[in-house]
């Protein structure tokens, strides 16, 4: 892999981003934007038992956006609820092998995504 | 892999005939030119003087009006602030297009907080200055105009021998920033009326660390870098020796050899610019016909500039983008990222962070990484829209006939 700005993991889930793609009938979906850039990450929940069955997401953004989305949605699979919505920016990004410090931000848009989805979750979900 | 260099605008490499010519002069002869008692010191100093001669050719220069510096950075800095200190009395006011470049854009920070008051010339969507714009904007206390001869993120070629009539009609003194465009366009002070132009050796193949200020007889500037005599006294500091031999060098090739080039980079950027317009929601950036010859610029919609750039380098073509999302990596943080002045200045939305890709071709490429880029970028937007939130909205959208 040619060096670049970013880690060699950054750019292993760029290149192979997993859990592309939507969930038909998702139990909470969460659309986050940074207007620092106007990118954008829309992540979808597959919530059973109270745990993290499934995750996928879009993104439209930078290469550490699109690592950060991915790394996220391994992440938090299999997670509790409640477990999911702890995980940081920083833990993303130290899963990442690190990014540059301007890139920091990108991160931030995936923690904000999961907190969404399971707003949207709880919405549809009370009690 | 293939390695197929699109990024000329940021830097060229060196003609290794100018490396020939540089070479005895970083082996050989080492004199200081000051120091010209001695063969060390004559050598030397004839060769800088032989330099500006070439220098000065490539643009119809006097020999005497070229200045060695550093390089475009500095060039700029003594353009701007070295022709407001000499401005004299009252003449606290500066005007310049929204594209220069940041050494001329921060050079006017100090001017600001010392009262000075800026104007900023719009430009049009093509990224052209009007240059009614810059009559109405000259007034009788303006120290200084400075608008660039090509702009590198974009490529849009601007008036400037009419914009030079207007500064010389108006009395106001005219910098032109070529370092895009010299050695790649003729640029020829004769015909342009500007007083001062910014040269920079590396963007045409010529070795970094070494650029040119010329200064029309007559124009005053005032020195930014203190010391000995050197420059006729704009620019202290001991020559660049083989630094200014190699500019001279690459100057020399390019005055006898740019139409030539001129040529081949006009047919491959057209083949590039052809094949691109093949794709979706492709936006070209820049004026379609007044630009730089092999230079390409655009933003796609739904795919975003620095996603694209890595994925190209992965492909292994190296282009680059206006975005400062890419272009700042090095930042120390968010404050770093702001959408590039440029674009805004052509109006693209501010907020899309896509940037705009520069593809800048130069004399190296051939038409097969024309069509390698162009084979691969289909693909890689493709690719990247098909994990884009907006773009499956846009999708939906259309498919409802919305
Ligand atoms: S720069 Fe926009 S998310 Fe990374």
């Amino acid at each position: 892999m040619t060096a670049g700005p970013y880690s060699a993991k950054v750019m292993e889930h760029f290149m192979n981003p997993r859990n592309v793609g939507e969930i038909d009938g998702a139990d909470g979906v969460g659309e986050v934007g940074n207007p620092a850039c106007g990118d954008m990450m829309r992540l979808y929940l597959r919530i059973e038992e109270g745990r993290v069955k499934d995750a996928k997401f879009r993104t439209f953004g930078c290469g550490a956006a699109i690592a950060s989305s991915s790394m996220l949605t391994e992440m938090i699979k299999g997670k509790t609820v409640e477990e999911a919505r702890a995980v940081t920016n920083l833990q993303v990004a130290e899963a990442l092998d690190g990014l540059p410090a301007v890139k920091i931000h990108c991160s931030v848009m995936a923690e904000q995504a999961v907190k969404s989805a399971l707003d949207d979750y709880a919405k549809k979900h009370p009690g | 892999m293939a390695k197929v260099f699109f990024d000329h605008i940021s830097t060229t490499p060196l003609d290794s005939r100018v490396f020939e010519a540089m070479k005895p002069y970083l082996l050989e002869w080492y004199g200081n030119p000051s120091s010209h008692i001695h063969d060390q010191g004559q050598a030397a100093l004839r060769a800088v003087d032989k330099a500006r001669s070439e220098v000065a050719a490539l643009i119809g220069a006097k020999p005497g009006e070229i200045v060695f510096t550093s390089g475009a950075t500095e060039s700029n800095n003594l353009a701007v602030l070295g022709t407001a200190e000499e401005a004299g009395n009252g003449k606290r006011h500066a005007v310049v297009s929204g594209i220069e470049h940041f050494s001329v854009m921060n050079a006017l920070i100090p001017l600001r907080n010392a009262g000075y008051e800026v104007t900023v010339l719009p430009v049009d969507r093509d990224g052209l200055v009007d240059p009614d714009a810059v009559r109405s904007a000259l007034r009788g206390d303006t120290a200084l105009l400075s608008v660039m001869h090509a702009n590198s993120e974009i490529g849009t070629i601007e008036p400037v021998a009419e914009i030079g009539r207007i500064a010389r009609e108006a009395g106001v003194p005219f910098h032109v920033d070529a370092t895009a465009s010299a050695g790649h366009i003729p640029l020829d002070v004769r015909e342009v009326p500007a007083d001062l132009v910014t040269l920079s050796s590396h963007n045409f193949y010529g070795p970094k660390g070494t650029g040119a200020l010329f200064v029309r007889e007559g124009t005053k500037v005032a020195p930014r870098v203190f010391g000995g005599f050197q420059e006729m006294g704009y620019r202290a500091g001991t020559e660049n020796v083989p630094g200014i031999v190699a500019m001279a060098a690459a100057a020399a090739i390019a005055s006898k050899e740019m139409g030539h080039w001129a040529d081949h980079l006009g047919r491959l950027g057209k083949m590039l610019w052809d094949g691109l317009s093949g794709i979706p929601l492709l936006h070209f950036t820049g004026h379609p016909t007044k630009r730089l010859p092999g230079h390409v610029s655009f933003w796609v919609e739904h795919a975003e500039g620095e996603s694209l750039l890595l994925f190209l380098n992965v492909k292994g073509i190296m282009a680059a983008s206006g975005s400062a999302c890419s272009s700042n990596l090095r930042g120390q943080d968010e404050e770093d990222l702001v959408a590039s002045p440029v674009l805004r200045a052509i109006g693209v939305p501010s907020d899309i962070c896509t940037g705009s890709i520069t593809f800048s071709l130069g004399k190296g490429n051939t038409e097969e990484e024309v069509r390698l880029a162009l084979d691969a970028l289909p693909r890689i937007v493709e690719r990247l829209r098909e994990m884009s939130p907006t773009y499956l909205d846009y999708q939906k959208r259309m498919s409802q006939g919305g």
